[in-house]
């Protein structure tokens, strides 16, 4: 059987017979895909730097001296939690709930969002006192390269949530907006898998091979 | 940020200009220093001297500048990369001219030899072919397959717009202080801070990374374009040979580019913020980088070609009045390289370490890519193959292609096997390899791209005798200057040398320069050309648009052609459409009735990003802090109020669509067919006479 058309975007409620929106959003939406894929690339190649570089500590400290676990695993559950409310975003925009829910989860998210960044800044400035800087290795380098290229993605999707409440609020939920919301999602579980990576490979495998 | 006092202009001063230079110390190596950088001035004060005295300002910012219709910026990228490829062209010859000088001798300093052929391959690479290639898929795409514009209008405006201040950095790096001496590639750690310290690299860092972006928004754009905005009945086997190519090229441009911008960011921090990744020290790693780059380079290779061998393809298919030979063939040709070229990279530095056995791999995989490459060859032949066919003048280019080209790659089968290339690399024989494949290949396919699209752009055709003198001079100016060089190479004459000793290499040399003087008058040629076209333009007028008897979609509309490209969207039944309607006579339908047309709106962020990210580059490039931050802020807050303009269409009345389109099917139904043996003759006004025998 066909689906009905306001289900070809998952979460976006696009009414039945609004054929050039939905074509819009399809190819917009698409376009955001293959964007986010090419983001991918710089991570996959930012991990490999990373990976070949853990030993080229260069008698610099190393993951053992410096990784925090304790603050990396709650920096991890505000990052999830940020999803979970950008999700909750994401269900108001379906089921018709009134703007005011979205923009209420979104300033949820920008608060975890905002919280992320303290704590990974302060795991940065901690790691700096130990002497953990970029410039003492080539390690501390590619660390350098990695986490904090992450972070300013977040940082990124934090300056857009701002943008795009304004715009909920001023311009309201027209097919434009509803399909902003749908890439800024994307765009935020985006960055919470590249955090899965980051967990796995930084902070994990540096401990485990560093 | 590496020691420097951060004073208002950074670490700008007077010593920064070469006249500074010229005054300190008259020679000849400063003197074309400041002749090159003379040239930059007077070209760029009589451009604007010229707009002004014919008060073309308004009409280039209302009808260019801030114009998102997908042919004015293809046309615009053209005009960007002819200009690159003019300097791009003066530095080859100037560059012959000193190594043909005898041994020993010479005008240039090797500091300034080193900036001519690091800025060479950096602006033919990025500022020549990307952009050529680019601006003719902006012109065609759309209008091959259907489509009203490209995926996403204002991107493409800014892609443009990223590509032509990245640029700009190349001619403000002749003006301003000097450019990188480390080559396109820009090896570290020579390129690092320890051995270069200067602005050269930093150049080279701005320029790579910010029309990297351009061109990732522009491969981003065009993928999403075929797969989405082809007309009804468009399937994907469906799709002309062209579109196919290119949609390779993007897919190898999504995946290819990030490595270049991650190589260029990474020698950006070691250089600004002291960081390791491919110094000598504290635990760098430079194979890291070249293991980036070439995981770019390869790939970006094949993103050039790829777009020309779809150029010939319906170069070949026209102008032999056939069906293009082999589609499928074709098809799975092009996936199985774009596939293949991410294998490769390796073979760039077979002679840096690895085991022979990582060689041994890479230089398989290198040779199984002449399988595909062969495949299209010979569908090529076929489709010539008693076909009836016109020599005009993208045909001989084609021709030119086939033999050249097929030379060139097989000397890149003779280095692909690891032993041959411990005894060549590094000489001119892999020069002489890779201007054998770059020029039949990538330009001799753009030259012919602008032959045969450039009526169904301007609405007359290009003069046909200067362009037969300009593929003469093209052919033999290449086999001059590059057949030479795989002597020489085999010989043993290092690549990149300002100066050499032995005395048998000096014949190959001067055969060489001369070559590089016939490759100045091609250049020449090719604005000869234009000049005489454009003067004799009321003779070849072919409004009706379609010049060469084509085959797919683009034939089938008014040259030039309107904003909106197709009153009515076509229907499509068949992988040459135009052609087989032609055939039905069908060509040119009466519509039963008209839409409003939507149309995205003019719009300035392409020009003011162009600016911005110019003045960031060059604030970067000079440690000018606060300016850069300014500009930074410029960008972001540009992008961000621009995201809230939401009046982004304009709608083109039903009515306004009907009489232009009834106007041109009058002139259609006037006009007098011409058999395609005459379309070179003035009675060629762009309808073809129908050929009922030799069609298959």
């Amino acid at each position: 059987m066909r689906r009905a058309p306001s289900h070809s975007y998952p979460g976006l409620n696009l009414g039945e017979d609004h054929a050039s929106a939905h074509k819009f959003t399809e190819v917009v939406t698409f376009g955001f895909w293959v964007f986010l894929m090419s983001d991918l690339v710089y991570f996959g190649l930012m991990f490999a730097i990373y990976i070949t570089m853990i030993d080229a500590q260069a008698g610099g400290p190393g993951p053992h001296e410096l990784f925090d676990l304790k603050s990396i695993f709650a920096q991890t559950l505000i990052l999830l939690t940020s999803s979970l409310t950008v999700g909750l975003a994401m269900l108001a925009l379906k089921y018709n709930l009134p703007r005011g829910r979205i923009v209420l989860w979104f300033g949820v998210t920008l608060i975890l969002g905002l919280s992320f960044l303290v704590l990974e800044i302060r795991d940065f400035m901690a790691m700096a006192e130990k002497g953990g800087i970029p410039q003492r290795s080539g390690f501390l380098s590619a660390f350098y390269g990695l986490v904090p290229l992450h972070g300013l993605h977040v940082a990124a999707g934090c300056l857009w949530l701002v943008v795009l409440g304004i715009q909920l609020r001023v311009m309201g939920l027209t097919d434009l907006i509803m399909s902003r919301v749908v890439r800024l999602a994307l765009f935020w579980h985006f960055l919470d898998l590249i955090w899965i990576g980051i967990i796995t490979i930084v902070y994990f495998g540096g401990l485990s091979y560093g | 940020m590496t020691s420097a006092d951060p004073g208002f202009l950074g670490r700008l001063s007077w010593d920064a200009f070469p006249v500074a230079g010229l005054i300190q110390n008259p020679s000849t190596n400063e003197i074309v220093a400041n002749a090159a950088a003379a040239i930059v001035l007077v070209g760029a004060v009589s451009v604007i001297g010229l707009l002004s005295w014919f008060r073309l300002w308004g009409p280039l910012w209302r009808d260019w500048l801030t114009s998102v219709d997908h042919k004015k910026i293809g046309i615009m990228y053209i005009v960007f990369a002819i200009v690159m490829l003019a300097r791009g062209v003066l530095e080859g010859v100037v560059m012959r001219a000193q190594q043909a000088a005898g041994p020993g001798e010479g005008f240039l300093e090797p500091e300034h030899f080193a900036e001519l052929f690091s800025t060479h391959g950096t602006i033919m690479i990025f500022f020549v072919a990307v952009p050529f290639v680019f601006g003719i898929a902006n012109f065609v795409v759309p209008l091959m397959i259907g489509a009203r514009d490209v995926a996403f209008p204002r991107l493409n405006q800014i892609s443009l717009g990223l590509t032509v201040s990245a640029g700009m950095m190349l001619m403000v790096s002749l003006v301003v202080g000097r450019f990188s001496t480390g080559g396109w590639t820009a090896y570290p750690p020579y390129t690092g801070a320890a051995f270069n310290p200067g602005v050269g690299p930093d150049y080279w860092i701005w320029a790579i990374v910010v029309s990297g972006v351009g061109t990732t928004l522009t491969g981003i754009n065009f993928a999403v374009t075929i797969y989405k905005l082809r007309a009804p009945g468009m399937k994907f086997m469906r799709l002309p040979m062209y579109c196919w190519t290119i949609i390779c090229s993007s897919i190898l441009i999504i995946f290819a580019m990030p490595p270049l911008g991650v190589a260029a960011l990474l020698l950006a921090a070691d250089r600004y913020l002291d960081f390791h990744f491919f110094t000598n020290d504290l635990g760098g790693n430079m194979m890291n980088y070249a293991n980036l780059f070439w995981l770019f380079g390869h790939p970006e290779v094949y993103l050039l070609v790829l777009p020309a061998y779809g150029i010939y393809s319906e170069i070949f298919a026209t102008f032999s009045a056939k069906r293009l030979y082999g589609y499928n063939s074709l098809v799975i040709a092009t996936m199985s390289i774009a596939v293949l070229s991410f294998t490769v990279w390796l073979h760039h530095f077979f002679t840096m370490g690895q085991s022979a056995l990582i060689n041994a791999v890479f230089g398989i995989a290198t040779m199984l890519i002449a399988i595909p490459t062969g495949v299209k060859v010979y569908d090529w032949m076929a489709t010539l193959w008693r076909g009836r066919i016109r020599f005009s003048v993208p045909m001989l280019y084609g021709l030119a292609f086939l033999m050249l080209f097929v030379i060139g790659g097989l000397s890149g089968v003779i280095l692909a096997n690891p032993t041959v290339d411990y005894q060549v690399h590094n000489t001119l024989f892999l020069v002489a390899h890779f201007h054998n494949v770059l020029l039949p290949g990538v330009l001799f396919g753009l030259l012919a791209a602008y032959n045969y699209w450039f009526p169904k752009a301007f609405g007359f055709r290009l003069n046909e005798g200067w362009g037969r003198v300009t593929v003469a001079l093209w052919t033999v100016g290449f086999m001059l200057t590059f057949m030479p060089l795989y002597f020489v190479g085999l010989m043993g004459m290092p690549r990149r040398s300002y100066s050499w000793e032995d005395p048998s290499f000096h014949p190959f040399m001067i055969v060489a320069v001369l070559g590089a003087l016939v490759i100045l008058c091609a250049l020449l040629s090719v604005l000869v050309q234009l000049w005489v076209s454009i003067r004799d333009r009321e003779k070849t007028r072919v409004l009706v648009g379609d010049p060469w008897d084509g085959r797919t979609l683009e034939w089938s509309i008014p040259a030039p052609p309107p904003p909106y490209n197709f009153a009515i969207i076509p229907q499509v039944t068949d992988r040459d459409d135009f052609a087989a309607r032609k055939q039905r006579g069908e060509a040119y339908p009466t519509p039963q009735s008209y839409e409003d047309i939507e149309m995205p709106r003019n719009t300035g962020i392409g020009f003011i990003l162009c600016v911005s990210s110019g003045v960031w580059m060059f604030a970067l490039v000079w440690w000018i802090w606060w300016l850069a931050i300014l500009m930074t802020v410029m960008m972001l807050l540009a992008v961000i109020v621009w995201s809230f303009d939401t009046s982004t269409e304009i709608i083109i009345p039903a009515e306004e669509v009907r009489k232009d389109h009834e106007a041109w099917l009058d002139q259609v139904h006037s006009a007098q067919a011409v058999d395609r043996d005459y379309e070179a003759s003035t009675e060629n006004q762009g309808l073809a006479r129908p050929d009922l025998e030799a069609v298959t």
